[in-house]
């Protein structure tokens, strides 16, 4: 009987082919756009995480209400002893502490006077500690454009864009000037040993990176810190884990009013990533859900139509003597096969479309010049393993959906009236 | 359930209404028949005499307003949907105007379909099939699908289908309406030999005077009454050429 039906399911184009290839057009949608919002958003959120926010972010909690403009003057003392604090409270966590800054670079001529000058915002992380893992995860050594990364003191890495506009070449030395944490003028003299472009256009216009503790003789911070930021082992994000830790860190600070004092922020309290994380988390609900009801009501129809055509074939075989729940049982199993058929063909070619734009990329830099937001200039899918089976949801469900809709009718009308139409 | 020792169907005071509206309209009017085992009968009547409802009821697709059928020894009121497609599974056979056989199955899968139901081993299934086919003269076509038969071939596909699980009644609603004369004369006699040879009982709804000279037992109906019930001694026949 099943071979029976089976036959019967494959001969009919109307019951497999055009079913299928709806369910497949969906799933592969569904597949594809999970894939692709996933990718993009998980890039935005990781490239924040890698260069602004950390997975978890120490300050003084003055600075953490300002943190928007560097405030340096409200940065972390006693650095070092924190950091190590830290590794012990929460091994296996990465601690980077970093200061950001804003200056001006100065570029002088063969006779010391000013030959170009231009804001940059700096970015000082450690460069020459053993490993030295600021430099991976910050994907300098694959940004860079020209040049050589810092192998000695002084040396400085400034954006391709601005080298080009200050007419800088590696080997050349500029003089930065900004502010001490207290306030006072800081003229330092480094060597530009490299260009870099990130691919993020809030870095490309103007950034500059320097050794850490070159930042902190520079700007006078010894021992200190802007922030410090942490990273969860393998550099993946985990909204629980960060948030026992953060909770365990600030829970002995929480009644201390002193400004000064630590304060731990997750990834997303810091510039309304959390709205942009629950804005994934909804919108992909949504896709699925959107999907499911577009692909229910398309093949509820189908179901419905597939059924009126098949009047004659369920009349005859109520004739015959098949029960009304081995019709309808035999329809929804089906349904299930072109449904898993259609779910892992749709599969299959939303995540190779979703491979292809993983490698390949959309290129939107020409649109993102004057973008403040750190986020890639390049947007990329990503496929998962939740890709994998996500499209089995609206796929299965649609599928079997429409089919019940439609079978209903069977129950719900009369085996003579089912007779009669058959006849007419 | 031995439906030699009594009759086959057994109607009594069968009343049918339908809703219509706010009221209801009434297509069989206390109707009292039996149906003995073998017999080559019709009801005849005009188009809107109950002739399709009452073999409805009698097939068990139906169920009665008022009064008992009984067909086969089971009261068909009185079953639920599973039992009722239990005895048309086993003992009552269909043959339709419009043929309705299934487009994408081969003639052979077509007849075979009734034995699957009844999950009948596959020799004995093929077995079966192959000699139903030989009856209706189709054995050279068993794999050929429904489309690419003669409406003559189609009906005979039909028979084999009704014919092939051995039911106790053939319940044929005017098989012959979409015929032509020949096809009609053919596929009759074909029903009047397997009648006499395997002692199945036939019943049509009909009004086509091709039928009804068939009959051994007409059983006119107007307006939901039956108004005659005449048995033919020597039914008349087509001669060559009529």
């Amino acid at each position: 009987m099943i071979r029976f039906l089976i036959k019967g399911l494959l001969r009919d184009r109307h019951r497999s082919l055009f079913p299928l290839l709806t369910v497949t057009a969906g799933v592969t949608l569904t597949v594809f756009f999970h894939c692709w919002l996933g990718g993009v958003f998980g890039d935005i959120i990781d490239y924040n995480a890698r260069f602004t926010t950390g997975h978890l972010k120490v300050t003084t909690k003055a600075y953490a209400r300002e943190a928007d403009l560097f405030p340096n003057d409200l940065a972390l003392f006693g650095v070092d002893s924190l950091c190590r604090r830290l590794q012990d409270q929460f091994p296996g966590t990465q601690w980077s502490p970093r200061i950001r800054f804003a200056g001006l670079l100065d570029v002088p001529d063969e006779n010391g006077e000013t030959r170009s000058q231009g804001t940059a915002v700096g970015l000082a992380v450690d460069m020459h500690s053993a490993g030295a893992p600021e430099i991976g995860r910050l994907r300098i050594d694959q940004s860079l454009v020209r040049g050589t990364l810092p192998e000695s003191r002084w040396e400085m890495l400034i954006s391709d864009t601005l080298a080009v506009r200050l007419g800088l070449e590696p080997g050349e030395t500029v003089t930065l000037v900004g502010t001490t944490m207290n306030g006072d003028m800081a003229m330092r003299n480094f060597t530009v040993c490299g260009t870099v472009r990130f691919g993020i256009a809030a870095m490309d216009r103007g950034a500059m990176i320097i050794d850490l503790e070159d930042c902190r003789e520079a700007l006078d911070m010894p021992d200190a810190a802007g922030e410090i930021l942490g990273f969860l082992p393998g550099e993946s994000y985990d909204p629980i884990e960060v948030s026992r830790i953060a909770s365990t860190f600030n829970d002995p600070f929480a009644g201390v009013q002193d400004d000064f004092a630590p304060f731990m922020q997750r990834l997303e309290d810091q510039g309304g990533l959390s709205e942009m994380i629950a804005y994934i988390d909804h919108f992909s609900g949504l896709l699925v859900f959107v999907f499911v009801l577009a692909m229910s009501i398309v093949l509820w129809n189908a179901g419905l139509i597939g059924g009126l055509r098949r009047y004659g074939e369920i009349g005859v075989r109520l004739a015959i003597g098949e029960s009304k729940g081995h019709v309808f049982r035999a329809m929804l199993a089906e349904s299930v096969c072109v449904g898993a058929a259609g779910s892992v063909t749709g599969t299959a070619v939303g995540l190779a479309l979703a491979y292809w734009l993983q490698v390949k990329g959309l290129n939107i830099g020409s649109f993102m010049k004057e973008a403040s937001m750190v986020m890639p200039l390049v947007l990329r899918a990503r496929v998962t393993p939740t890709a994998g089976v996500l499209g089995f949801l609206p796929g299965l469900f649609s599928t079997v959906l429409g089919s019940l809709l439609a079978g209903i009718g069977i129950y719900r009308r009369k085996t003579a009236q089912l007779f009669k139409e058959l006849e007419a | 359930m031995n439906a030699s020792n009594g009759p086959i169907a057994r109607l009594s005071g069968l009343v049918k209404r339908f809703p219509m509206g706010r009221g209801h309209f009434t297509a069989l009017r206390g109707i009292d028949l039996q149906i003995m085992p073998g017999e080559f009968t019709g009801v005849v009547g005009p188009s809107g005499s109950g002739k399709t409802t009452l073999l409805n009821i009698i097939g068990s697709l139906d169920t009665p307003s008022e009064g008992s059928a009984v067909v086969l020894g089971r009261s068909i009121g009185e079953l639920s949907h599973k039992q009722a497609a239990d005895l048309r599974n086993h003992h009552i056979g269909f043959i339709f105007q419009t043929f309705n056989l299934l487009p994408v199955y081969s003639v052979y899968e077509n007849v075979e379909f009734p034995l699957l139901l009844l999950r009948k081993p596959a020799e004995e299934r093929r077995k079966a099939v192959l000699e139903m086919l030989e009856w209706v003269g189709l054995s050279d076509k068993i794999r050929s699908r429904p489309s690419q038969l003669s409406g003559g071939e189609c009906q005979r596909v039909a028979i084999a289908r009704a014919m092939v699980k051995k039911p106790g009644i053939v319940l044929a609603d005017e098989p012959t309406a979409n015929l032509d004369a020949d096809n009609s004369h053919h596929i009759l006699k074909t029903m009047v030999r397997m009648n006499e040879n395997f002692g199945t009982t036939f019943c049509f709804a009909t009004h086509d005077e091709k039928v009804i000279r068939y009959l051994r037992r007409k059983i006119l109906l107007e307006d939901g009454r039956v108004t005659k019930d005449e048995t033919v001694k020597k039914p008349r026949l087509r001669r060559a050429g009529t």
